[in-house]
């Protein structure tokens, strides 16, 4: 009896057990199917980067017709550097493709009869060999067609997978396709297509004229241009991307590579959302997030003050020395408890000076200098302290930093070059005629420090010469 | 069936009377050597033989009159089995042609057109490792594939889009066999222009389409720094024989 009593138990908890895994099947596990009854027929709207199409806002599956041209043409990577780029669509990066999940696409590629190359295309969003690739190798002249059903919902690069890939992708055969998920994404008011890609030139960067790809710069993975959507200077001055104050952004943001991961940030925002390489989960809070070659992600933020916001690869290099800087500009209405702006700016002054001790060695072994060690001394402490602010030429930087030049400050007391050194000085002074309101904090040098940098100013930007000597400055001081 | 159709299309196409009263291209000799391809998983050197070249590719005036004498070649006698609607498509009508373009290499040609006219001179198509051998002669050496300035010159021009009007033959260099324009004009058919895809078991092949698709598979190649061969094995791999390219003309060999 006991033992049919247990058996009745396992029996039941095992029932319960199942019922149990079948009821609280985990959530996040994604659910594929193409059971979707496919309706009507609908001719993609493409756009070029920085527009992306609008949302999708149909309940059902439908069969999209996707057309893409693919052109070979010069265009400039850099005001006056030229490329041979080869595009899908006319421009770096591809034209922006959005379907939803469940479409079946149809897909037709075209290969302008002006090409000199065979070409294809690799969708991230294909389940199926290739991505497409050797079902749309295309000659110059010709068209192939296949088609895909799009199972799983996503931001996906697509790009040439001729051989040799990399330098196909190298020269901007790359772009994004949009799955759309069923129940669409969250309402937004604006939507921008950045895409970064590299590309490696003979010619450094900067360098003008029509520009050869470079082999073994792309081997070794070190171009000369890191850019977003095929140009430096695409995103920026006139190019800017544009919102309003209290609007939410969302970028879709893709790497075409081929060789660099981008660590994409916008300067001044925080995103609210990202979808981590383009997939369906959602982080928050993140100040950069990292896009690997051929992978891409979704930004989202709310913009809550006007200003400009740059958006970069953070490794930082790239931005201000290859390219990689675009610019959203937000026009609206201050908000000074989010951002107040600058509140103050007023000298700090480390207790004692910058130098905290007195060289004591120097005045130790102090002996009488020539006039040559002076001017050898004095140029040299010239330019490691003095420099910075009255400049390498003496004309110091107007409203801010007087000149030494041909200075009427100190011209017909020269003791006044030493006192400055020694005591600092602060408030309104006029030189040469201009105006100056700032301060010049006191310099901890030694006698024959002060008299060697003295010297050396008198002796140069067109002053009047003259000579101190280390007691010069012993008498001056206080 | 494709075979069958295939190999129909070129009896008939082989078959046919050849007038020919069109004057001949000058030819060199090209001293024959060993060619490894591109795709040669294991070493798979070919022998080629020596063998004598066309100094130039054929040009529309030399089309025009292999054209005069076999009317069945032109535009409209043409057969839509041997070249598609792009056959001589630069070309106004039958017989004629924009006159500044004479001595330009002849394109849109189909495959079988290509043929025909090379046997109706006697001579025949370059097989892919003869046209090789010839095109990897630099102006001053006889192999220049690892020469990083020929190559470099050789990616340059693949990676220019077309030129609006294709310049005369003999505008680009004279390489050390005597040869003009094997690089930097327009592509070239080869007789066996296919045979990377075609050739070997089922398995092989499709090995073979990794080859030419994806990068990873370039791993398979001897000469994975050598991008301008692999553009013209793509080039190559991604036309049929009756197609006609905007680019890809011909010269024949004997």
């Amino acid at each position: 009896m006991k033992y049919h009593q247990m058996l009745i138990k396992t029996a039941a908890l095992t029932l319960l057990f199942i019922l149990f895994i079948t009821a609280c099947k985990n959530p996040s596990q994604t659910v594929k199917s193409t059971d979707e009854p496919i309706t009507g027929e609908e001719v993609a709207v493409l756009t070029f980067a920085p527009d992306v199409p609008p949302p999708i806002t149909r309940k059902h599956a439908t069969k999209m017709i996707v057309n893409l041209e693919v052109i070979e043409k010069e265009m400039e990577m850099m005001d006056g550097v030229k490329y041979n780029f080869w595009t899908f669509g006319g421009q770096v990066p591809g034209k922006f493709i959005r379907v939803r999940e469940g479409d079946l696409v149809e897909f037709h590629l075209k290969n302008d009869p002006s090409s000199k190359l065979p070409h294809n295309i690799d969708l991230h969003a294909v389940t199926g060999p290739g991505g497409g690739a050797v079902s749309t190798f295309t000659a110059p002249g010709h068209e192939t067609q296949f088609s895909f059903t799009t199972l799983n919902p996503g931001l996906y690069i697509y790009h040439c997978a001729t051989a040799p890939v990399g330098m196909h992708i190298a020269n901007g055969m790359y772009g994004l396709i949009l799955v759309e998920p069923k129940e669409g994404l969250p309402k937004v008011d604006k939507e921008f297509y950045v895409c970064q890609g590299d590309f490696y030139t003979k010619g450094g960067y900067g360098e003008s004229g029509l520009q050869q790809f470079d082999m073994e710069k792309a081997l070794n993975e070190n171009p000369d241009y890191v850019v977003f959507n095929g140009k430096v200077g695409a995103l920026t001055e006139e190019n800017s991307l544009k919102a309003k104050v209290g609007e939410t952004v969302r970028l879709f943001v893709g790497n075409g590579g081929p060789g660099l991961v981008s660590s994409f940030h916008v300067i001044g925002e925080i995103f609210d959302n990202v979808y981590p390489e383009g997939g369906s989960a959602i982080n928050h809070h993140v100040q950069t997030t990292l896009i690997p070659p051929g992978g891409s992600a979704i930004t989202e933020f709310k913009v809550e003050v006007p200003g400009n916001f740059i958006l970069v690869d953070h490794a930082i290099f790239r931005a201000f020395n290859k390219g990689a800087l675009g610019i959203l500009k937000v026009d609206g209405p201050d908000n000074k408890t989010i951002y107040s702006g600058q509140q103050d700016d007023r000298i700090y002054q480390p207790e004692g000076g910058a130098v905290q001790t007195m060289p004591t060695a120097d005045m130790a072994t102090a002996k009488p200098l020539t006039k040559e060690e002076k001017l050898a001394n004095g140029k040299a402490l010239y330019t490691s302290i003095c420099m910075a602010c009255h400049q390498a030429d003496g004309r110091g930087i107007e409203k801010a930093f007087p000149p030494l030049e041909k200075s009427d400050y100190f011209a017909a007391n020269p003791d006044k070059i030493i006192q400055t050194i020694t005591e600092g000085l602060s408030g309104p002074v006029t030189v040469n005629g201009k105006h100056f309101d700032g301060v010049m904090p006191k310099q901890t040098m030694s006698d024959n420090q002060i008299a060697s940098v003295a010297t050396y100013v008198l002796n140069n930007f067109g002053n009047k010469g003259g000579e101190f000597d280390a007691s010069d400055v012993a008498r001056l001081r206080k | 069936m494709k075979v069958l159709l295939f190999i129909l299309a070129w009896f008939i196409g082989t078959a046919g009377v050849c007038q020919n009263k069109s004057r001949l291209v000058p030819m060199v000799l090209i001293q024959g050597g060993i060619y490894l391809p591109l795709y040669s998983k294991n070493v798979q050197e070919i022998k080629v033989n020596s063998f004598f070249m066309d100094v130039y590719p054929v040009t529309n005036a030399d089309y025009l009159a292999f054209i005069t004498d076999n009317p069945d070649w032109s535009k409209t006698g043409v057969k839509s089995l041997f070249a598609d609607s792009n056959y001589l498509n630069q070309w106004r009508s039958d017989f004629i042609f924009d006159p500044e373009t004479a001595n330009s290499p002849v394109v849109n040609i189909s495959w079988f057109a290509a043929k025909k006219f090379c046997e109706c001179q006697g001579k025949r198509l370059p097989e892919t490792a003869e046209w090789e051998l010839a095109a990897r002669a630099s102006e001053t050496k006889g192999d220049a594939g690892k020469d990083p300035a020929f190559n470099q010159w050789v990616l340059n021009w693949v990676t220019k889009p077309n030129p609006v009007t294709l310049p005369s033959v003999g505008s680009t260099f004279k390489n050390f066999f005597g040869v003009y324009d094997l690089h930097g004009l327009v592509w070239e058919w080869t007789y066996d222009f296919n045979s990377a895809l075609t050739t070997g078991e089922s398995r092989g092949n499709s090995s073979l389409d990794n080859n030419l698709f994806c990068g990873g598979g370039s791993f398979a190649s001897k000469d994975i720094t050598n991008y301008a061969s692999f553009m013209r094995y793509a080039l190559r791999s991604s036309i049929k024989a009756k197609y006609c390219i905007a680019n890809v003309g011909f010269r024949c060999v004997k």
